[in-house]
């Protein structure tokens, strides 16, 4: 064998690790980055609501309701109670960020797990877990969440519960369709033939390769969550009144679209930056956590 | 083959048949004979190529060899230990490696090379894995201080293939499996690899049973050749032997049909009419019988055992034409020319 030798001084090796990579290709990215700083502003201003000094979001005032954006005093208006706006917006992101966040991130921390056990062992295991999954879809999301949640009751912890039996199943599906993909290439075999047990496999070579479309999956259905999960609340089967919830709110200030349009429009606004942020960044880190590119 | 002369790798009637399931319930509807009672020795430091068209069962025979699929039924010795009986799959897998065909597709994209060639290493609990990574990276002619932290899709696919290389290496096992390892590279790189393969041979005293569709390739680099027809073996012989004569009516079809690179010489008719049968199905008797110009009566019904061609002859074949005692009409006279 002919070794080429060379004067040229080596490339420093790329020993950092994948995520550190990751990162740095997803901060040369400016979408993203603004869309991280959006998403960044709404869950610390959410965290720290308490401590903002905004006007008390549950103290109404029977003078002042329905006021325009840009009312003295009430920055952004005030509801159809006259609760200051801008704080319940602020106040609501706790409610509904964690309502939209959590059963999503449970979701694909199970539904992940699933689909990648179906996927990878296949056979009988595979058709037990996939089985399960397909009557799950025979309801239509909506009438599932309204259901799983009318049964437990009303509450946030119970419609976390619900919400979660309700992203499981699709993303079960998408995990299962990615990793008996990755299942049949050769470098599974190959790990399989060193004598690796499936375990192993599994950690070592499946999981990094099946977790980005995943993932990108689940941040796409934080939107249809938060949405969910306004639905329920605005049933009565979620986050009751008065909490604040840009859900409970959007559909509570309903009825104010033709005197206000503009107020009634927020709690929207809220909840489309929130998901076309999220749906950006996930888009973002598909293309940062793509090796190849 | 005399008994002081053990084999390293024996394997005895290998048998697969996948199943076709359909209908409602999933019932098993058909079986497709995969491998069908596949036997053969080989010795250590030898190399045994096995040939054959698409379908033939070449691939399934070298995935049954490292136990990534499961045998219906057959034994495969290793050393002279049974696997399942003396040592388990995983013992047996740190002595069989194997190089795949497609060399981005048996890499982990998202893993660096050195990590991915001193896998198996970590898992089988050897010392120094990336040291005997870094080690095999020079010895396969990647330079480890400038290949170590690359990924794979900043490799040509001759780099790639001397990682597969290296990773199939890095337990130091007795056999490497070859499974069209050289097929998807182009002439030149092809040379060098199979170059490459055979200094290693050399200095790590290897065996290796090298699968491949290309006679030229393999008649470079084996000892003995397998030829394997719908799971089957046809004939078995040392390569002189079987490039002098073609015994089985299938090799001699097979040989036929490479180009040839005399232009006087062209090849006039198609050595062989039509597509193998269906494996789920095979004919009876012999199975070549219904693509086969020589085909008696006795041939669709009784089916050809391997034996040597002249008794002791290394030169084994399952051909009616062979046997005086088959009842062919030309039974013993041999292929017609």
């Amino acid at each position: 064998m002919v070794q080429v030798t060379t004067n040229i001084p080596a490339v420093p090796p790329a020993q950092r690790g994948y995520w550190s990579g990751v990162l740095s290709r997803l901060r040369r990215d400016p979408v993203s980055m603004i869309c991280a700083g959006v998403l960044a502003l709404l869950i610390l201003s959410a965290v720290f609501a308490p401590w903002l000094g905004l006007a008390d979001p549950y103290q109404g005032s029977m003078i002042k309701r329905l006021a325009a954006p840009g009312t003295p005093g009430h920055l952004l208006g005030t509801d159809e109670q006259g609760r200051d706006m801008l704080s319940r917006l602020i106040h609501g992101g706790r409610l509904t960020l964690f309502i939209g966040l959590m059963p999503v991130v449970l979701a694909f921390f199970i539904g992940g797990t699933l689909g990648i056990i179906a996927g990878y062992v296949g056979g009988i295991t595979n058709t037990i877990i996939m089985r399960v999954v397909d009557v799950f879809f025979a309801f239509p999301s909506v009438l599932l969440a309204i259901a799983i949640s009318g049964a437990l009751g009303a509450g946030v912890l119970n419609s976390l519960v619900s919400l979660t039996i309700v992203f499981v199943p699709p993303v079960t599906r998408v995990a299962e369709a990615v990793t008996s993909g990755v299942r049949s290439l050769d470098y599974i075999d190959a790990a399989r033939a060193s004598g690796a047990n499936a375990l192993t496999v599994i950690r070592v070579h499946v999981i990094g390769n099946v977790l980005s479309p995943i993932f990108v999956y689940a941040t796409s259905l934080t939107s249809v969550c938060m949405i969910l999960a306004a639905g329920l609340s605005f049933l009565g089967i979620g986050v009751r009144p008065p909490e604040p919830e840009w859900g409970l709110m959007l559909n509570t200030l309903r009825s104010a679209i033709y005197v206000n349009p503009w107020l009634a429009a927020l709690p929207g606004v809220m909840i489309f930056a929130t998901s076309l942020c999220l749906n950006l960044l996930s888009d973002g880190l598909r293309s940062a956590m793509n090796v190849r590119d | 083959m005399s008994a002081t002369d053990k084999p390293l790798l024996s394997v005895r009637d290998l048998k697969k048949h996948f199943p076709i399931k359909g209908g409602i319930l999933g019932r098993t509807q058909a079986m497709v004979q995969a491998v069908d009672g596949v036997s053969f020795d080989v010795r250590a430091g030898e190399t045994l190529g096995i040939v054959g068209e698409s379908g033939c069962g070449k691939s399934t025979t070298a995935k049954l060899l490292i136990g990534l699929v499961d045998r219906d039924e057959g034994d495969i010795d290793l050393g002279g230990k049974s696997l399942g009986r003396d040592i388990s799959l995983r013992a047996l897998r740190r002595d069989i490696q194997m190089v795949f065909q497609d060399s981005y597709a048996s890499l982990n994209p998202r893993m660096t090379i050195l990590d991915s060639i001193a896998f198996g290493a970590r898992v089988q609990g050897l010392d120094d894995p990336a040291g005997r990574a870094r080690r095999l990276m020079a010895r396969v002619g990647l330079d480890p201080d400038r290949f170590a932290g690359r990924y794979p899709h900043e490799l040509s696919g001759g780099q790639r293939q001397r990682i597969n290389i290296a990773r199939a290496l890095v337990m130091s096992p007795k056999v490497v499996v070859l499974d069209e390892a050289v097929s998807a590279l182009d002439k030149s790189v092809e040379a060098q690899v199979l170059n490459l393969l055979s200094d290693l041979r050399a200095e790590f005293g290897l065996t290796y049973i090298f699968i491949s569709h290309d006679l030229n390739v393999v008649r470079y680099i084996s000892d003995r050749i397998l030829v394997m027809y719908l799971g089957e073996v046809v004939e078995l012989a040392p390569v002189d032997m079987i490039w002098a004569e073609q015994a089985h009516p299938y090799t001699r079809s097979l040989f036929s049909a490479m180009p040839s690179m005399d232009p006087d010489n062209r090849t006039q008719k198609p050595p062989l009419t039509g597509d193998p049968p269906n494996p789920i199905d095979p004919p009876p008797g012999c199975r070549f019988h219904t693509r086969c110009a020589f085909a008696a009566d006795i041939c669709k019904t009784r089916h050809p055992a391997l034996g040597p061609m002249v008794a002791g002859s290394p030169h084994w074949v399952a051909c009616h034409l062979h046997d005086p005692a088959s009842g062919h009409p030309r039974a013993g006279q041999g292929v017609p020319a």
